[in-house]
């Protein structure tokens, strides 16, 4: 009687187990699927098309290097990159100094529950209407703008900010500064309380426990809130465009110019893969950076 | 604040910082909401008098309600599909062991890193070859993949403080595997799932660069803001400006209330304990 029970019972674990993985698949598979379907495959086009030609305006499947080779000779695309990488990386570092004071008040000054409000209200402009708040900052910025009606009131001359590097900045740091804040902020908080209160009853001067105790333990998230300035600034585009007016020809800019002016679209690809190399590169020798071991 | 800390700088140097970045942050949204109701069209601090003409003229305007029936439509489908892409992925990696675990990961934290103007051109690029360019699924397409992140992280993180015994026991006890994600998962992760929607929502309704590339000559409130960008001053978008802030920071302050007010009002162990 035992025997035929086996093979039976063998089924019923058989048809178990294949229940259990599409049980698994059914929420392991979906979010997979769809970015590979509209992120991976898209991405990999890119490349392809980089590879592609023009022949009388229209894009034609092809193996060429000529958009590699045309787009690489150029001088201005060298500038521009250059140019690019320089203003996000002076932004990115502006930003952060910037941001550090807000942050250490949040993490050391505020108590937990006002540093989630705080927290909240420093998040919630990341999610809000970017292009009105550039707008808005145009109007602050423009000659008789409400920023140079002050600077006239105490006797300056109160001409227009805009298409300076420091409208450029205030756009990179209207987008990145919630970023930044959240990852300083969460970096300072978690540093090692009884650390600090060692190091101050052991006779450390104040100065010397930001400088030797705080600052080395919250370096990994301090460097990732840089990192994260960098690769926003980097990619932004309205700003350069509108506060910059078009004196700081960066890399986004450049490529939606060859494929909105002339459907230079090889071209464009070859652009857009520079940048995504040149961001793989700050980001994998930052990280390792900030992760590597002290001394 | 640990006890024994002595700020190397006075306290009022830290909390001028913390001052000038929330002034930064809030003078241009406080600065549009104050214009909107502005009856000059140049804005200027010697406002000459209060107006609502400017709202008038928005809510009057049809290729303004179309394109806010566009964008509502976009980040409505982008929420529902992201948040449930998102809390699958979240749940799978919370509840199983499989192979390529954090290869799955890694793909699914890439998108926000890539620029978007990148992301722009090749989506283009790809929905023309197959046929969907120009229209508002291709848009709700390319938001999905942007907005998932954001879910998977905000689910991830709720049911990181779910003891994991718990639906094992359940499931020990004779529960099928679903009627333990009915009964215990979903009613514990629900306020994440609920954030993790209206932050889905707030970033698809915000997108413009992809929609600009891929969504042809259906405007959404975003690409309308930025075509008007590109010409003269016009005081509509302040009115605009205003409208898509009280929606977006509402969305955004519930879901953050809700999952701050879950993480026990603490962010770092010490304080916890």
């Amino acid at each position: 009687m035992t025997f035929p029970a086996i093979p039976a019972r063998n089924s019923g674990r058989r048809y178990q187990s294949l229940f259990q993985r599409a049980w698994q698949a059914l929420w392991v598979l979906p979010l997979p699927v769809w970015l590979l379907l509209f992120f991976a495959v898209p991405l990999g086009l890119l490349v392809a098309i980089s590879f592609w030609s023009v022949v009388n305006y229209r894009l034609t499947p092809d193996a060429t290097l000529s958009a590699w080779r045309y787009v690489l000779g150029l001088d201005f695309l060298w500038a521009s990159f250059w140019r690019s990488y320089g203003l996000s990386l002076s932004s990115a570092v502006a930003i952060s100094l910037l941001a550090f004071p807000a942050s250490y008040a949040m993490a050391f000054v505020a108590t937990p529950r006002q540093r989630l409000i705080l927290l909240g209200f420093a998040i919630a402009p990341f999610f809000t209407s970017y292009l009105v708040r550039i707008y808005s900052w145009q109007v602050f910025l423009a000659e008789g703008g409400v920023i140079s009606s002050i600077v006239q009131a105490f006797g300056g001359n109160g001409e227009s900010l805009l298409n300076t590097y420091f409208a450029l900045f205030i756009g990179h740091a209207t987008l990145a500064l919630p970023v930044v804040l959240i990852l300083q902020t969460i970096a300072l908080a978690n540093v090692d309380r009884t650390e600090i209160s060692a190091a101050a009853n052991l006779g450390a001067r104040p100065g010397a426990i930001l400088f030797r105790v705080i600052l080395p333990a919250a370096r990994p998230g301090l460097t990732l809130g840089l990192l994260f300035a960098f690769l926003l600034s980097y990619a932004e585009f309205v700003s350069a465009a509108y506060l910059g007016g078009g004196t700081f020809q960066t890399l986004p800019i450049l490529v939606t110019d060859l494929v909105r002016a002339g459907q230079q679209w090889p071209r464009a690809a070859v652009v857009s893969l520079l940048m995504i190399a040149s961001l793989l590169v700050t980001a994998f020798v930052t990280v390792l950076w900030a992760y590597r071991e002290k001394g | 604040m640990p006890p024994h800390l002595k700020h190397s700088l006075p306290k009022a140097f830290w909390i001028a910082g913390l001052a000038v970045v929330f002034l930064l942050l809030y003078a241009p949204i406080l600065s549009a909401v104050l214009f909107s109701f502005s009856a000059d069209r140049f804005p200027s601090l010697n406002m000459s008098g209060f107006s609502t003409e400017w709202y008038t003229q928005v809510l009057t305007d049809r290729a303004m309600l179309e394109a806010l029936w566009n964008s509502l439509t976009v980040a409505g489908l982008t929420a529902l599909i992201a948040t449930a892409l998102g809390f699958a992925a979240a749940y799978a990696d919370y509840r199983f062991r499989f192979f390529g675990q954090k290869a799955v990961l890694a793909l699914a934290l890439l998108p926000p890193t890539v620029p978007l103007v990148i992301l722009g051109l090749a989506m283009l690029a790809f929905f023309s070859r197959i046929g969907i360019a120009g229209t508002l699924m291709a848009v709700v397409a390319a938001h999905v993949v942007i907005a998932a992140p954001f879910a998977m992280a905000i689910c991830r993180l709720r049911l990181a403080q779910l003891d994991e015994t718990l639906e094992i026991a359940a499931q020990n006890l004779g529960a099928q595997p679903y009627s333990a994600l009915i009964r215990i998962v979903l009613p514990h992760t629900l306020p994440a799932i609920l954030a993790a929607f209206l932050i889905t929502f707030a970033v698809s309704f915000d997108e413009y660069v992809i929609s600009w590339f891929t969504g042809g000559l259906n405007q959404t409130i975003p690409v309308a803001v930025l075509n008007t960008l590109q010409g003269q001053v016009d005081p509509t978008i302040h009115v605009i400006g205003t409208m898509s802030f009280s929606v977006t920071l509402t969305l955004v302050l519930i879901a953050l209330a809700v999952v701050l007010s879950q993480s026990g009002g603490a962010m770092s162990k010490e304080e916890t304990q």
